[in-house]
């Protein structure tokens, strides 16, 4: 019963708690800037606007793609939220990320073009991380099972904090943060156009945008596992450490400039290798 | 049964010589393929109403081990020859060198007499695979090589040696599976080796010939280690079943028989040979590398690897197959030639599976036998649509694929469907890579942790690539023909139809195959994942199969105001062309990345060999100064 | 459905000025100005702007540009003139290559004039366009409904 709230929470929520924190964050990121910003609703006047604009498109699958993609990651999302198996939760992920991709090179066009095949080096530069933090989950709990992980006594994050920290570097590549916002951005004007976004418009980008959100609250119910255990006010430290790491994204986003795709690859599967790795094997000696 | 199982295609193989007909051969190879395919069933159906144990059969037979003597001598007369025709002396060394071997057990050593035949579930999933995947091939190679010759005319027209070699090969995988002695298996080890060896030099080029002798070498280097694998049998527990090399765990005749399958199956030092292969017509490709040559390698590495649990040898075949997993797929990003990125990929996918067998706990096994199901079908689908769109656009470049689901649409959904079942969620492959990574883990192998880590993030990015290539969607400069014959068609939709159901009836098929596999060899009678696991996780991830049906009725009924596409508002009109800083019109032309200069095979090949020889050669001594482990 | 007004996205072009209106135009997101607040994005993808910002006159070169870019954005849509050269072709009008103000390629709603123009004159104008937009949006909806 508990895990069906869940998932009805998560499916009827999450768009909308993204929708927030979108806001929150370019508030954020304005007042980092000196600058009044948007109102805290601004994503949900952008959603509504987007659906009532006219349907033009480059051509008729890419609509189809978009909402595959979205709702192959409430599939995703709902999984974790009903305490299913972590690893196959990622690789739903990656299975959604795919349909994006395809909407994005559905037609000869050289900027989303462009911006698919950069959101794939992305994929490559995160997919070792993620798997290593559920490989992590399931040596600290001995379970790939979300509701197996949150019932441990201590926290995984005590046993976790290389993979941790690993998690949050990538993750800005998920929550499209500079400086590995390569494929498409949430800031004005990139070499790319809108890299991957460029041929979306209306209904369809508002899809890839909700889509978006259901990813955010994903990956911070990811974030929430690291601090959840079977005590009660650990949920709420999860969330405050969540918020203090939407934080963190958001400062990093505006103190760093976007870089190049080889620095890229090369930092992430550095820092996969070094703040995973290490603690992988740290963890497999200890366990 | 059995001796109509092998004797069939070797016999067709003989009536190919005689029959010189296209026609009447075309006919010949459907009937044969029929007939082989039928005896499968009634094998299959024969033994499992026998009660599905495990049956053992002649255990005198010295008749055919003349015989198999005679033909081991006869094989070795041919690689001499062969050898000094092109001038080579390796081949003929090697080749000399393990028949002495053979030969000196046969007529010294005292050896308990077993049965030299053996059929259990491991060997009738084995004989399903190269009954139906190896007949099919061989149907698409009839309407195959009417297009290859007509597009190659500079070749020799060689059609009833290649039909007879594939057919022998068939035959000899037939007998390696069902052999359990390992004389036997030895003999049709070699067969393989050598009929590999000729289908590879079929076009008789200089590069076809230097890699024919390159395939060659490296597989009787495996073939040396096989013979010393059976003279040490023979000296050291006086029995030649491979049964009792699992039993005893002697090391060094594991690291042997390892050594062999490691060729076989082309892991890293060796894995030159796989890619030399690809200058073959495309059949034999897809023959060689997805349902036979390569599964006999993997196909040994199964049997003996309850033996590898936990000790050295084990460690040495689970590192180079992790090695060769991550660097092979690698290596695959910086592929255009859509044959060399699928022998990458195959080289890759068989580290995987070469890697459980090396861990050889019952998870890992469990996750290799699917692995290798999948990557049969799969890549035999590949190879084959691949093959048939060369034959089309007179190119496999990747680069050329561009919008192929315009210019040839029933191709590229084939192809499209091999690629998702490589990788993609919907697909059984990644509930073995889930099993394969928790065993890794149990394991407490954290190189290999990493290895799949890494590997499974490079492995996405060059598929990916690859398909999303194919889905983009454009105005073709030109119309093609799409050349491709009814029979290969058939034999395509076959592998996608296998495919599908394998997917669906994903939980059935670990039920009632794979299970009784993990449960022979193991002797015990725990499932690796239970069924209502299997069972939710099918439903789940035949639900993300339905999501995009479900969305393509959805999205039909909304009306799309169709543009051209954004280039900086200098489109020509039909998204083709754009307007360039002298104001004509362009081409558009969008390339695939390839990262060559970081993934590319130049600055990857030489430190990969040199890691996997140190670890083969470190291996080696290890077990030879009998450290134990 | 939601207000196009209260999440206008821009797309900016240049069709021949001389970059004084341009830097104008990016001085408004700067922090002084913060056209971010009115939820304005400065996009450069004519697929998800509403409103279509050009600077300087038409030429024989931007013509099909400017047509192009317009017939990619979804409707409703506006179209705000900043300059005196785009508003009616400034200095330049009787130049050989330069065809006039924007209006004679694509209908305007708003101009904007001044040389340059100063940013709370661009500001003013953009949000008189948000008017307009609605009003669009409006008329589209009683069309459809």
């Amino acid at each position: 019963m508990v895990k069906v709230i869940f998932v009805l929470a998560y499916l009827i929520l999450a768009p909308f708690l993204g929708a927030l924190l979108d806001g929150v964050d370019r508030i954020i990121s304005a007042r980092m800037q000196r600058r009044k910003g948007p109102k805290l609703l601004q994503p949900f006047y952008d959603l509504g606007k987007l659906f009532a604009k006219e349907r033009i498109g480059v051509n008729n699958v890419q609509l189809f793609l978009n909402m595959s993609y979205l709702v192959i990651l409430m599939i995703a999302g709902s999984m974790l939220f009903a305490g299913a198996d972590l690893l196959m939760v990622l690789f739903i992920l990656s299975t959604a990320d795919m349909f994006l991709i395809m909407a994005a090179s559905s037609d000869s066009s050289p900027y989303s073009n462009m911006g698919s095949s950069r959101e794939m080096l992305q994929m490559m530069a995160y997919e070792p991380l993620t798997l290593l933090v559920a490989v992590g989950f399931y040596l600290t709990t001995g379970s790939f099972l979300v509701s197996d992980i949150i019932r441990e006594d201590v926290s995984a994050v005590l046993w976790m904090p290389g993979l941790l920290f690993g998690f949050m570097f990538t993750t800005a590549i998920k929550f499209r943060k500079s400086p590995f916002d390569l494929s498409t951005s949430h800031h004005a004007h990139q070499e790319m156009v809108k890299g991957l976004t460029t041929e979306m418009s209306g209904t369809t980008l508002a899809i890839m945008n909700i889509a978006e959100y259901y990813e955010m609250v994903l990956l911070l119910g990811i974030f929430c596992l690291f601090f959840v255990n079977s005590t009660w006010w650990s949920w709420i430290v999860a969330l405050f450490f969540c918020a203090v790491i939407f934080f963190l994204e958001t400062l990093w986003d505006n103190v760093s400039a976007r870089v190049k795709w080889k620095t890229l690859l090369y930092s992430c599967w550095v820092v996969t290798l070094v703040a995973g790795g290490v603690n992988i094997l740290i963890l497999m000696l200890d366990k | 049964m059995i001796p109509f199982l092998i004797g069939i295609p070797a016999v067709l193989a003989v009536v190919f010589q005689i029959v010189r007909n296209e026609k009447i051969r075309g006919y010949i190879v459907y009937a044969g393929a029929g007939v082989i395919m039928a005896m499968t069933v009634l094998f299959i159906v024969d033994w499992i109403g026998g009660g599905a144990q495990t049956w053992t059969f002649y255990p005198r037979t010295e008749i055919i081990d003349h015989l198999m003597t005679v033909g081991d001598i006869f094989l070795m007369c041919l690689i001499i020859w062969m050898s000094v025709r092109y001038r080579r002396i390796v081949p003929a060394v090697l080749s000399v060198l393990q028949t002495a071997l053979v030969l000196y057990v046969e007529f010294t050593a005292e050896v308990t007499e077993g049965p030299h035949m053996m059929v259990d579930w491991l060997t009738i999933l084995m004989c399903i695979i190269i009954a139906f995947i190896g007949e099919f091939i061989c149907i698409y190679t009839v309407g195959y090589m009417k297009g290859y010759h007509k597009h190659h005319k500079e070749v020799e027209d060689r059609q009833p040696f290649f039909f007879s070699m594939l057919f022998l090969f068939l035959a000899a995988m037939f007998g390696l599976v069902l052999s359990q002695n390992l004389i036997w298996i030895y003999f049709f080890w070699e067969i393989t080796s050598v009929i590999s060896f000729l289908m590879i030099g079929y076009t008789r080029t200089e590069e076809a010939v230097g890699n024919s002798f390159c395939a060659l070498w490296m597989n009787l280097l495996g073939g040396l280690g096989f013979a010393v694998a059976i003279v040490l049998m023979a000296q050291m527990e006086g029995s030649l079943q491979l049964l009792d090399v699992v039993s005893t765990g002697a090391l060094l005749p594991l690291m042997c028989l390892s050594l062999a399958g490691l060729t076989k199956s082309a892991q890293l030092p060796f894995s030159t040979w796989l890619l030399g292969a690809m200058v073959a017509p495309t059949p034999s490709s897809a023959l060689l590398h997805s349902a036979t040559m390569v599964k006999a390698g993997v196909y040994l590495l199964i049997r003996i690897s309850p033996a590898l649990s936990g000790n050295l040898v084990g460690l040495i075949v689970s590192s180079i197959g992790g090695l060769t997993f991550i660097m092979a797929s690698m290596m695959a990003i910086a592929q255009n030639d859509a044959k060399k990125v699928l022998a990458f990929s195959t080289i890759s996918n068989l580290g995987l599976i070469v890697a459980c067998s090396g861990i050889g706990v019952e998870e890992t096994v469990w996750a290799a036998i699917f692995l290798m199901m999948f990557h049969a079908v799969s890549k035999s689908m590949l190879f084959q649509s691949v093959g048939a769109t060369e034959n089309t656009l007179g190119s496999r470049d990747i680069e050329d694929m561009h919008g192929l689901i315009i210019r040839v649409p029933r191709l590229a959904y084939i192809m499209g469907i091999g690629i998702a079942g490589m990788y993609l969620a919907p697909f059984g492959m990644l509930i073995s890579k889930w099993v394969a990574l928790k065993a890794f883990v149990d394991s407490g192998n954290v190189i290999l942790v990493l290895c799949i880590a890494y590997g499974s993030a490079t492995t996405m990015f060059y598929w990916t690539k690859w398909l999303s290539k194919l889905l983009c969607r454009h105005i073709p400069r030109d119309t093609v023909k799409d050349v491709t014959r009814k029979d290969e068609y058939l034999s395509m939709l076959f592998h996608a139809c296998v495919m599908l159901l394998m997917c669906l009836l994903l939980p059935l098929v670990a039920r009632w195959l794979v299970n009784p596999i993990v449960r022979q060899l193991f002797g015990n009678s725990t499932d690796v994942l239970s069924m209502s696991v299997l069972t939710t996780m099918a439903v789940m991830l035949v639900s993300i199969f339905v999501v995009p049906a479900a969305m393509f009725f959805i999205s039909r009924r909304s009306h799309t105001e169709l543009v051209p596409i954004y280039m900086n508002g200098i489109n020509e009109g039909d998204n083709r062309f754009f307007t360039n800083s002298y104001g004509e019109k362009e081409h558009l032309y969008l390339s695939n990345w390839y990262l060559r200069f970081e993934f590319g095979r130049r600055h990857l090949r030489i430190p990969s060999l040199i890691i996997a020889s140190a670890v083969l050669v470190i291996g080696f001594c290890l077990v030879i100064g009998g450290v134990s482990w | 459905m939601g207000k196009v007004s209260k999440s206008p996205w821009l797309l900016h072009y240049d069709a021949s000025s001389c970059n004084g209106c341009d830097i104008e135009v990016l001085d408004c997101l700067t922090p002084k100005y913060d056209i971010e607040r009115f939820g304005i994005i400065n996009t450069g993808d004519p697929f998800q702007a509403d409103i279509l910002l050009i600077t300087g006159g038409v030429n024989s070169q931007t013509e099909s540009v400017v047509k192009q870019i317009y017939s990619q954005m979804p409707e409703p849509k506006v179209v705000v003139a900043v300059g005196i050269c785009a508003c009616t072709g400034g200095v330049f009008k009787e130049c050989y290559n330069i065809r006039g103000g924007i209006d004679t390629v694509i209908p305007v709603d708003v101009y904007v004039p001044g040389c340059a123009a100063r940013p709370e004159a661009i500001i003013d104008g953009v949000v008189k366009a948000l008017k307009i937009l609605d009003e669009k949006q409006a008329a589209r909806s009683k069309k459809e409904g």
